[in-house]
C-alpha cells in the first residue's frame, strides 16, 4: 500500500469534518462566493465567444487520449529532443526521488536560495520543505503564492492559492511582513509592493525552479503560462533552470499548442489569452539560463494510468474551471479537501495518487451535479470517476474484518439480498409499511431510527406509500 | 519507470480509445478579411489596457518620437539589429550587446519589433528574431513600445502556431507571447495591471 507522502496534507481532517468547520466561517464564505461568481461569469463570456469551443474540447480530449495511450513513446521522444537542444532530462519515480534530484542540482551550483515559478507539481512533492531541510531557501514569486508563503498558510485553490483572502487581509499581511505601514488595500498598490519586494531577487538569484503547463515531444519545447511576469523573470534571469513536470503534461506535437492555448486561458482566468506565455527549448545561446534540467515525475501517475476509468484524470491541464463552478467548493473553500488539489478534480486526483485508503472521504465530497464535467476543457467525466472511486472505497472496506460488523455494510448487504428477489422485496416492503408508522409525518420520515437517523439529519426520506406501485398494478389488472 | 508506464498502458482493460489525434473541426484560420483582422487586433490589444496606434513604414521614427514624448521616456534600450530609421532624435538609444542586467533594468523602456500578432486574442509573439533581441530587454524595463507589421498579424491562435512551426528547427527559438501589460488576478480575481513585467505597453501597427 502506498504512503500518503506528498499530495495530501498530513493530519488534515476528513472532508466532512473540515467542511463543517469551513462553512461556519462567514468571512470565508463571502470571499469564496464573490471570487467564484466573478470568475464563472468571466469564463462563460469568453467561452461563448468561440463558435468552435465544443470542437476544441473534443480535440483536447482526443490529443490527451493519444498521449496516455502512447505515453512511453512520447516520453522517450521528449527526452531525445530536450537533450538535443542542450537540456538534461531526469526521471523521478516519486516525490522523494524528485526532491533529491532537485536538491543535488541546486547544491552543485553553490546557491543557497532559489526563485520559484508557481507550480502545483512542486507543491505536490513538497519541494520547499525538502529544500529547507537541505539549507536552501525557496522564494515563491507568484503574488498569491507569496501571500501564502508570508502568511505561513496552505493554498486553497490551484490557480489563485490565496482566493480565501480578501484585499484588506492581504494589506495587513504586507504591512507587517514587508514593513510598509502606509500601504493601502488598493490592489494596484498591493501588486506594486510585491514588485518592489521581489525585484532584487530576480536580479540576483542564480537558480530557478518551475513547473510546466505543456511540453512538446516533437520539439522538446516547454511551456509556462502566467500573468504577472514572475514566470518570465524566473525563466530568463537565472543561470540555471530546473523544471519539474508530471509525465502526463506532455503533448505530442507543436501544433497541439494551438488547441491548448485556447482551452487553458479561457477556462482558467476567463481571459482570451493570459498576459504572458513562455516557450523555451533546451538552452538558447546568449539568452536566458545556460543550464536547463527537466525532471519527469511519476509519483503515482502510472497507477492512475493503469485504471481504465480513472485514467482520464491525467488529462487535466489544471485550469480550475471545475473548482470555480463546484457548488460544494464554493461553500467549503479549498482547505477542507486537505490536499494541494482541491475541488472536483482534487476529489478524483488525490485519492488516485495516494490510494483510496488514504483519502476515502474525498470521492464523497460532491453532489454529482455534473457542472464540473460540463466546463472541463478536456472533457474529463468527473462524476463518472467519482462514482467509480466510491465503488473502490466500499470494495476496499469490505476486505477488512471490521466491515463484518459495520452497520452500513451489513445493511447494504441485507438490502442487496432482499432487493434481488421479487418475493423478498415485496415482503420487506409490506413489513416496512407496518413498521414505519411512528416515524412518518405528512408522507415523509424526518427523523429516522437508528442508522437511518444520520441520513435523515440532512434530508427527508419519503415514506413507503400505503399502496405500492406493484399493488396498484395488480389491482388494475384484476379490475380489467 | 518506463517499464511501469508500459505495464499500465498495456495491462487490463484499455478502455474505449479514440482514434489517435482528432479530426474535430476546430477553426484554423479566419475568413481572410485583412482590414477586419487588423481592426480586431487593435481592438483586442487595447482591451488589455494597452495603447494601440497606427503608422506607416516611413513614419515609424516620427510615431515613436511622439509616443516617447507623451510617455516621458528618454533612455531606451533597443535590440542590436533595430534599424536606425526607426530612431528619433532627442532620445538616448542604447543597443543591447550583452549589456549588464542592471543597465537594462535602469532604462526607461524598450523599443522592439515583433514576430507575429494574433488578432483573435490581441497577442504579440516575440521569438528573439528580427528587431526583437534577447528576452531580458523586453522584460526588465517598465515600458515596452512594440512595432508590429500589419502583414505579420494572423487571425486565430492555431494559425500562429502553424506559422511559427514553418521555421521550426532544432535548436528552436525562445518564444514569448504577450497579451497586454503584466497583470495579476490574485487579489479577489480582479485583473490588475502591473506586476513584474513592463507595466505599460504601447503598440504601433505599421500598414
Amino acid at each position: 500500500m502506498k504512503k500518503p507522502e506528498s499530495v495530501i496534507i498530513e493530519l488534515a481532517p476528513r472532508f466532512e469534518v473540515g467542511a463543517k468547520a469551513a462553512v461556519q466561517n462567514t468571512q470565508l464564505r463571502r470571499n469564496m462566493g464573490k471570487a467564484t461568481q466573478t470568475i464563472r461569469g468571466k469564463r462563460a463570456g469568453v467561452v461563448d465567444e468561440l463558435a468552435d469551443w465544443e470542437s476544441l474540447r473534443v480535440a483536447g480530449q482526443h490529443i490527451k487520449d493519444d498521449v496516455m495511450q502512447h505515453l512511453d513513446t512520447y516520453l522517450i521522444q521528449l527526452e531525445a529532443t530536450v537533450t538535443q537542444s542542450g537540456g538534461h532530462v531526469h526521471w523521478a519515480k516519486d516525490a522523494h526521488e524528485a526532491n533529491e534530484i532537485v536538491t543535488r542540482l541546486i547544491k552543485a551550483t553553490g546557491s543557497t536560495e532559489i526563485i520559484k515559478v508557481k507550480s502545483l507539481t512542486t507543491d505536490e512533492i513538497r519541494l520547499n520543505e525538502a529544500l529547507e531541510l537541505a539549507g536552501i531557501t525557496a522564494i515563491e514569486t507568484d503574488l498569491a503564492e507569496l501571500i501564502i508563503q508570508l502568511a505561513h498558510e496552505k493554498s486553497s485553490h490551484i490557480l489563485v492559492p490565496a482566493i480565501h483572502k480578501n484585499r484588506s487581509e492581504i494589506r495587513a499581511l504586507f504591512q507587517k511582513s514587508m514593513n510598509l505601514p502606509d500601504l493601502t488595500d488598493e490592489p494596484k498598490e498591493l501588486a506594486a509592493a510585491a514588485r518592489q519586494f521581489l525585484r532584487d531577487k530576480f536580479m540576483s538569484v542564480r537558480v530557478a525552479t518551475s513547473g510546466a503547463n505543456f511540453a512538446i515531444a516533437e520539439t522538446g519545447s516547454v511551456c509556462v503560462v502566467e500573468s504577472e511576469g514572475n514566470g518570465r523573470m524566473c525563466l530568463t534571469m537565472p543561470e540555471v533552470l530546473i523544471t519539474v513536470m508530471g509525465i502526463e503534461k506532455i503533448l505530442p506535437r507543436w501544433q497541439d499548442l494551438g488547441v491548448f492555448m485556447q482551452l487553458l486561458p479561457r477556462s482558467s482566468t476567463g481571459e482570451r489569452m493570459n498576459p504572458y506565455t513562455s516557450i523555451w527549448t533546451g538552452v538558447h545561446a546568449d539568452d536566458g539560463p545556460q543550464e536547463f534540467h527537466l525532471v519527469l515525475l511519476d509519483n503515482g501517475r502510472s497507477d492512475v494510468l493503469a485504471d481504465a476509468v480513472g485514467r482520464q484524470t491525467l488529462h487535466c491541464i489544471r485550469c480550475s474551471a471545475c473548482i470555480n463552478v463546484c457548488p460544494v467548493y464554493e461553500r467549503t473553500g479549498g482547505h477542507a479537501y486537505g490536499s494541494v488539489y482541491p475541488g472536483p478534480i482534487g476529489a478524483i486526483l488525490t485519492p488516485q495518487l495516494v490510494g483510496t485508503a488514504h483519502a476515502d472521504s474525498l470521492p464523497y465530497a460532491s453532489s454529482l451535479c455534473g457542472a464540473c464535467y460540463d466546463v472541463c476543457p478536456v472533457r474529463i467525466n468527473i462524476p463518472e470517476v467519482l462514482v467509480h472511486l466510491r465503488g473502490k472505497v466500499v470494495a476496499e472496506k469490505q476486505t477488512q474484518p471490521q466491515s463484518w460488523f459495520d452497520g452500513e455494510n451489513l445493511g447494504m448487504k441485507a438490502m442487496a439480498t432482499t432487493f434481488a428477489h421479487r418475493t423478498t422485496y415485496e415482503l420487506a416492503q409490506h413489513a416496512g409499511q407496518l413498521a414505519q408508522w411512528p416515524f412518518v409525518h405528512d408522507g415523509y420520515i424526518e427523523n429516522g431510527p437508528g442508522p437511518l437517523g444520520k441520513w435523515t439529519a440532512m434530508r427527508d426520506f419519503p415514506a413507503i406509500p400505503a399502496q405500492s406501485f406493484r399493488d396498484w398494478w395488480r389491482e388494475r389488472q384484476r379490475d380489467e | 519507470m518506463l517499464a511501469k508506464i508500459r505495464t499500465a498502458i498495456n495491462t487490463g482493460d484499455r478502455g474505449d480509445f479514440h482514434e489517435a489525434h482528432t479530426s474535430a473541426p476546430y477553426i484554423t484560420n479566419d475568413d481572410g478579411n485583412v482590414a477586419v483582422r487588423i481592426e480586431l487586433f487593435a481592438h483586442r490589444v487595447a482591451e488589455y489596457k494597452a495603447w494601440v496606434g497606427h503608422c506607416t513604414a516611413a513614419g515609424i521614427a516620427q510615431a515613436v518620437a511622439e509616443r516617447l514624448v507623451i510617455r516621458g521616456k528618454k533612455r531606451m534600450v533597443i535590440p542590436s539589429d533595430l534599424p536606425d530609421s526607426w530612431l528619433s532624435p532627442g532620445v538616448e538609444y542604447i543597443r543591447d550587446s550583452q549589456l549588464d542586467r542592471t543597465v537594462i533594468a535602469g532604462m526607461d523602456g524598450v523599443l522592439s519589433g515583433a514576430a507575429l500578432g494574433i488578432a483573435q486574442t490581441g497577442t504579440i509573439v516575440l521569438d528573439g528574431g528580427r528587431f526583437q533581441g534577447r528576452r531580458m530587454i523586453s522584460l526588465l524595463p517598465d515600458y515596452h513600445l512594440c512595432i508590429i507589421r500589419a502583414q505579420d498579424i494572423v487571425g486565430v491562435v492555431p494559425e500562429a502556431f502553424a506559422q511559427l512551426a514553418t521555421t521550426m528547427q532544432i535548436p528552436m527559438q525562445p518564444y514569448t507571447f504577450i497579451s497586454g501589460p503584466s497583470a495579476t488576478s490574485d487579489i479577489e480575481l480582479n485583473r490588475v495591471e502591473g506586476v513584474h513585467g513592463p507595466r505599460t505597453l504601447d503598440v504601433f501597427i505599421v500598414e
